[in-house]
Formats: structure tokens, sequence, C-alpha cells
């Protein structure tokens, strides 16, 4: 019982969503297009959903009326000129490359360039100048005591180097 | 020198960020820019609700600056917004036109003897053909006309007391410039 019951409940959202409308197409191609065009309008109605996944009038409307036109023999460029001329470039979920959305389009690019500048610049600094607070290494020669050990400290010294053999 | 103005540079873009994320905030995400802004109401040929012989089309919403209200019986903030829009037809003399957008010519009918009828025409978009010409994407929606019949503005939603005051001004700038 309790199985079918799952069984039942897992049955539910498949059917949901075969509930939406079906168009007949020419052929193959056509119904691809609408599916693509369909997935990439924006429903003006509900934002967040596009056309093909809402059910909202309007979207069922714009739906009728893609498929309308694309029995008609019109192009994927005239159906979404058509949405756009009406519902504005909103629309579109992806936008149009144009001079108010070049931001949009190359603004990330033009951060990672900006990021790849900085950390460039930054690491020959770094490579260049000496870091304050640590004395510079001298790369010719071994390094010289600044003066020698006097006899009781290496007298000490000894000792101490002795220390862990014992 | 640079350097220490290069410690303000996080403070910049927090502010910057802010500045928008606030910007955002005062923004309605469902207040869609008419694209039919400044361009003339799309041609129609469409019957009146009160007789199906007569047909109406664009060219008869010209001759002054005028609201074009979408409608329709089953729209409950059209219902609301009714009284509103009957109350500037009858005391301000607006010229309203009306939109009977996707119903059903009796409810339709009914409607307007019942509730009062404040429009000067009323047209029948049954298929909702011209409402899609227009971009509807819910109703109500008033547009502002100017006296050519072109959209100067776009309203979605109810016509209340608030954005009556903000329509008016509109219509009166467009009185007032003489187009």
């Amino acid at each position: 019982m309790r199985h079918l019951l799952i069984m039942l409940l897992l049955w539910l959202p498949l059917t949901a969503q075969a509930a939406i409308d079906s168009f007949e197409f020419r052929d193959e191609a056509t119904r691809e297009r609408f599916y693509s065009l369909t997935a990439e309008l924006r429903c003006p109605k509900c934002q967040n959903q596009n056309i093909a996944d809402s059910n909202s009038p309007i979207a069922q409307d714009l739906r009728n009326e893609i498929h309308r036109m694309l029995q008609q023999g019109d192009s994927d460029q005239e159906i979404v000129d058509f949405m756009v001329a009406r519902y504005g470039e909103f629309v579109l979920y992806r936008p149009r490359v144009t001079a108010q959305t070049l931001v949009l389009w190359y603004g990330p690019f033009g951060l990672l360039a900006i990021g790849v500048v900085v950390i460039v610049v930054m690491t020959r600094r770094r490579k260049k100048a000496p870091r304050p607070g640590v004395p510079e290494v001298q790369e010719t020669g071994p390094l010289e005591p600044v003066e020698p050990l006097s006899d009781a400290e290496r007298h000490r010294l000894d000792k101490l180097l002795k220390q862990d053999e014992k | 020198m640079l350097r220490r103005l290069l410690v303000f540079i996080p403070l910049f873009i927090f502010l910057t960020v802010g500045f928008f994320l606030w910007r955002g905030l005062q923004l309605d995400p469902a207040e869609l820019p008419s694209a039919l802004i400044d361009k003339p109401v799309p041609a129609f040929s469409l019957s009146s609700v009160f007789d199906e012989n007569t047909l109406l089309t664009q060219e008869q919403l010209k001759g002054k600056p005028a609201l074009l209200n979408v409608w329709a019986t089953w729209c409950p903030t059209c219902k609301q917004e009714h009284e509103q829009l009957n109350r500037i037809a009858r005391n301000e003399g607006v010229t309203i036109y009306g939109i009977n957008y996707k119903d059903d010519r009796a409810k339709a009918q009914d409607w307007l003897t019942r509730y009062e009828d404040p429009y000067v025409l009323n047209i029948y978009d049954d298929k909702g053909s011209l409402g899609l010409d227009l971009g509807v994407y819910g109703a109500p929606e008033t547009y502002i006309l100017d006296k050519d019949g072109i959209i100067r503005y776009r309203h979605v939603g109810e016509v209340n007391e608030k954005v009556w005051g903000k329509l008016r001004g509109l219509m009166q700038d467009l009185e007032g410039s003489g187009s």
C-alpha cells in the first residue's frame, strides 16, 4: 500500500508538466525552433519564467502566436523582433549587444583584465622592492659574521652543540 | 601619495555597489517600460462593445489627449478602479477610451450598464489582438495618448488617487505644450 502511494506521488510532477498545450508542427525542425524560442523569451507577466514554462494566460497567448508565426514560415529573427516591438528588450533572456548592454556583455572580461593587471603589477613590485623590516639578503659569497666570536662565546657554542649528543 | 589613495579603493567600491543596490530597492520589477512609448497606437479594426456592426479604428482615438484603459470583467482590479475612472470622466471631463480585453460581449455590456460607462468609445477586443499589439501583459493597463494618437505613457495596475495625480500632471503637460 505504501509503495503504491509513493509511486503515485512520484507520478504527480510528471503529469503536471505534461498538462501544457500541444501543438502540431510541420516538421521536427520547426518543433525544435519552437522549443528554443519559447525557452529564450521571457514571460512579461511572471518575470522569472520563460514563455515555455509559464501557465499565465499571456504566456499561452504568446506561445500560440509563436506557433502561428512558425507555421506561417517566419524566421526566428522576425519572431523575436515581433516580441521586442511589443514587450520591449525585457522579453529577451539573452540581451542583444547594444550600446546599453555593452557593459553587461563585456564588463566581466574588463574586470578580469583589471584583476590580472593588478596581480602582475603587485608581484613584480614585491620581487623588486625589499619588504620593510626584513634585512636585504646578499647573494654574493657566504655570510661573514659581523665580528668574530670571543673565546668565552665559542666555548658556550660548543657546549650547546654537544648538548644533544649526550 | 598614490598608496594613500589606494587605501580608499575598497570604500569607493563599497559606495558604488551600495548605491546601485539601494537604487534597486526603489525599483518595481513588475513595472515594465512600454516598448510603444512615443509610437502611435497600433492599427486595429474592431467592433464596438455595444454594436457588432460599428467598426472602430485607431483613427477615432485622435483629436485630444486621452486615456486608453484596458479592462475586462474577469479582472478584479478593473472593478476596483472603475469608480475612479467614472469620477475622472464625469467630474474632470477627461476623455477615456476603453478596450474590453479578452472578454465576453454580454458580460461587458452588463458591466457597463450596471457600473456606469466612463468610456467615450468601447473597443471590443475579445481575441486580445489589439492587446497583443499594445504589449498588454495584465489588465488593467492605462495609456496616455496625445491628440495625434501617440502613446506617451503607460501605467500597469490600478489607477488610484495617487496614480491619477501623476497621470493628470502628464496630461496637463500634453495639453499645455499643444501636442
